[in-house]
């Protein structure tokens, strides 16, 4: 107990000195040390940990859901690649690198008030109404994807190629329809999404059909 | 707009709903120190992490030791990412081989990450190791979440508690987020991503020799992208393992992914609203606020979806849209499997909430599809918000509401038993105005600087104006979502928006504990009949036109010269 009232203040505040003095001191010293145990857990354990459940689990998605033919590795189901040839079916068009770069993801970015984009959608669409004269172009068939890397084309764009893809490969367009019609994926439980067609597969199974 | 459509949005909706109140109790019951199911496994755990670190459990914080230890641990975390960047050439768990990463960048990037803003000047899947990404980058997406989670809880505490000089312990309440929010929903929601088709390994990318040409080879990247994907939209963070972002297939694979990434953006901050009303002992009050978020929320959606459903003709030509498989809309930027509905869906929760992650391109929307996004980031990301940065908002928005309220019937205000005086009105005030200044004092900075500012536009007219504000629109609200036609990897850039990065973080988070120190101290005053109840559906519309005025008084200006006069050319059939 202290005799006089200034005695007091000058011991109170002394000590809420030191007590905040160590409370900067430690609170450096916590944040490295919790950093330090944090990452070990959180940056190694964690993933490491999901790599070894994953792998075991779900090796064919771990591993980025790979096909093979013949031993070699011909694309992922999920990753679109290039198609430029008549017996075909085409992907959207890409802006991932220069086109399909699956290390290079990304869309073109345009906006709506670009001209770039209204003379490039343009120009597709001129191309793609001599190719099937008369019928109306769907719209994903000229404008490119988020990713550049989309594997999926609508219904309506996979039946706009079915007559070129025909004529190429010498089958009867109903063949082909009837092809595409197999490889519709309807949305996910029947409600989410919108209903597409995986272009990679449907036409590994054309060239199993044609070769 | 489709039938299909609205009913996607209904099923998220009440899916949410359902999750709010068991999601809000586990969060008292974590954040009281009551026990959990987790509790065998996990207890030992957060006593070893205690003692590894010299974190004394008994000690109380006053709020501005609180605010140390958060601004401390955020130093020394962002310097340990900043250091991997700079040396993971040298560095395990690099099987691509890439490069260091420049100083600015990983300025940029390390700051981006430590703030829960998660903006990226870079191409990932070309830049940033694995180690970057599992050690420098998803680190900071457990820790950022953390720290808004607990900031949250310690302004709860702070309306709770009376006549206390303490508002609860900085590491303790992180470990408990990480360890019994954070850390067990990832496991699980990550396994059910890798189901999905989502990668995760750690070997290097696969070359395919393509079906069409066999002697052309495809090298598609991959790596630990589950465990990562999972706690970036758990944690509201945003950043992406590709470019590309959710809109990556490898991120984002199916339709069913896409909802359950989206619901993982909502999921705590909706809980967040019955953990408010539980802990203040006002359930009411949790679901008045709740329901404005939903209100703001369901408009933005519906905005952005009957944009998005409207594409003009002037760019779109001939083709055709509107029919049984393919609904009208805007596909530039947009994928097959999500279509017109689930991106607008995407887009709106992403950027209500301090997200960021992007299933679509924000810059290749219409007009005002593109607004939305924007607008809903102005408004303070208050719409649920970012992991508990949102609860903060909105409880300085519920502040000012009362204290609105007030000044109409000429009372002291109060809330929730506490009086609103002058102190805790200017911590609100500052909160709500370091938001528009550092964002539109940089946009007219860059606007007005050629060789700075415009030189990095991916598109002319007024839509390369919106690129910039979106930029640093993103960057104060710690979004991370862009107009990403806009090349923000030069260093007046990365300098810049980490600047406002921090500041978007930190000058907000201060001002937010200092309330919660000052409503601590007060004492309980016993409703009176000049009360303003907060728990009706009146107080529920004051909030919403507080925020709302609030949002379009300081940002109606800048929009006009953006979207909305893009929109307006465009109508007229105008192209830059």
């Amino acid at each position: 107990m202290h005799s006089t009232a200034t005695l007091e203040v000058s011991e109170t505040t002394n000590q809420k000195e030191l007590q905040r003095s160590s409370t900067v001191h430690s609170v450096w010293r916590t944040s490295i040390r919790y950093t330090i145990v944090t990452t070990v857990l959180l940056g190694l354990g964690y993933p490491l940990l999901l790599t070894g459940i994953a792998e075991f689990v779900f090796p064919h998605q771990a591993n980025g859901s790979l096909i093979l033919r013949n031993g070699q590795v011909v694309g992922s189901e999920l990753i679109a690649q290039s198609f430029a040839s008549d017996r075909y079916f085409h992907p959207r068009p890409s802006a991932a690198g220069n086109g399909y770069d699956a290390t290079s993801s990304g869309g073109s970015n345009l906006a709506q008030s670009n001209a770039k984009l209204a003379q490039r959608i343009q120009g597709d669409i001129d191309k793609l109404e001599k190719e099937n004269p008369g019928k109306p172009v769907p719209i994903d068939m000229v404008t490119t994807s988020g990713s550049g890397l989309d594997p999926d084309i609508t219904p309506d764009n996979a039946y706009f190629q079915a007559p070129r893809v025909a004529k190429a490969r010498g089958l009867a367009e109903a063949a082909v329809r009837a092809l595409i019609d197999k490889h519709i994926q309807q949305r996910q439980f029947g409600l989410l999404g919108e209903p597409r067609v995986n272009v990679l597969e449907l036409n590994l199974d054309l060239d199993s059909m044609s070769k | 707009m489709t039938a299909n459509g609205w009913l996607q949005f209904a099923i998220y909706s009440l899916v949410l709903l359902a999750t709010v109140r068991p999601v809000g109790i586990y969060m008292v019951r974590v954040f009281e120190g009551e026990r959990t199911w987790f509790d065998p496994v996990l207890r030992p755990l957060e006593r070893l992490i205690y003692k590894l670190s010299g974190v004394n459990v008994e000690q109380e914080m006053t709020w501005y030791q609180y605010a140390y230890a958060t601004l401390g641990f955020s130093a020394v975390t962002l310097v340990l990412t900043y250091i991997i960047e700079r040396l993971q050439a040298h560095l395990p768990f690099n099987p691509q081989h890439l490069a260091n990463v420049g100083p600015d960048l990983a300025w940029n990037t390390a700051v981006s990450f430590t703030t829960n803003t998660n903006w990226q000047s870079y191409t990932p899947e070309s830049t940033m190791s694995y180690l970057t990404e599992m050690v420098g980058l998803a680190t900071h997406n457990f820790w950022s979440a953390a720290m808004g989670i607990v900031v949250a809880v310690a302004l709860i505490r702070g309306i709770k508690r009376t006549s206390a000089s303490t508002i609860g312990n900085f590491w303790v309440d992180t470990t408990r987020a990480l360890l019994y929010v954070l850390v067990p929903t990832c496991v699980i929601y990550a396994l059910l991503l890798v189901a999905q088709g989502v990668p995760q390994n750690l070997h290097a990318y696969a070359v395919a020799h393509t079906l069409e040409q066999p002697g052309q080879t495809q090298t598609i990247g991959e790596g630990p992208v589950a465990s990562q994907e999972a706690i970036k939209m758990l944690g509201t963070n945003g950043g992406g393992f590709f470019n590309a972002n959710s809109a990556h297939p490898y991120e984002n694979p199916t339709p069913f992914s896409n909802f359950l990434e989206m619901l993982s953006i909502f999921i705590i901050p909706a809980g967040l609203t019955y953990t408010l009303g539980r802990m203040t002992g006002s359930p009411g009050h949790g679901w008045a606020v709740f329901a404005a978020m939903y209100v703001l929320f369901a408009a933005g959606f519906g905005v952005a979806y009957w944009a998005e459903s409207h594409p003009y003709s002037s760019i779109h030509g001939a083709t055709v849209t509107g029919t049984a498989t393919l609904p009208a809309g805007n596909y530039e930027g947009k994928e097959v499997r999500f279509g017109v509905a689930d991106s607008s869906l995407f887009a709106t929760i992403t950027t209500d909430a301090s997200c960021g992650a992007v299933n679509s391109m924000h810059d290749s929307f219409t007009p005002l599809g593109g607004m939305v996004p924007m607008a809903n980031i102005m408004l303070g990301e208050v719409v649920f918000g970012g992991v508990g940065a949102g609860m903060y908002g909105i409880l300085i928005f519920v502040v000012l509401s009362v204290f609105i309220a007030g000044l109409m019937v000429g009372r002291t205000p109060e809330y929730l038993g506490k009086k609103i005086e002058a102190y805790d009105v200017k911590m609100s005030m500052l909160y709500a105005l370091i938001f528009p200044l550092v964002i539109l004092g940089f946009t007219a900075a860059f606007v007005l600087l050629p060789n700075v500012g415009l030189s990095s536009l991916n598109n002319p007219g007024p839509h390369g104006f919106s690129e910039i504000l979106y930029a640093y629109t993103s960057a104060a609200g710690n979004n991370g979502s862009a107009f990403a036609g806009l090349n923000a990897n030069t260093w007046w850039y990365n300098v810049c928006l980490a600047a406002v990065m921090l500041l978007g973080r930190y000058m907000m988070k201060i001002p937010v504990l200092a309330l919660a120190g000052n409503l601590a101290m007060k004492k309980s005053v016993p409703p009176s009949p000049g009360t303003f109840p907060v728990n009706t559906s009146l107080f529920t519309v004051l909030l919403i036109g507080v925020v709302l005025i609030v949002g379009a008084l300081t940002f109606f200006p800048a929009l006009s010269l953006g979207p909305i006069l893009e929109h307006l050319l465009l109508k007229s059939g105008q192209l830059f």
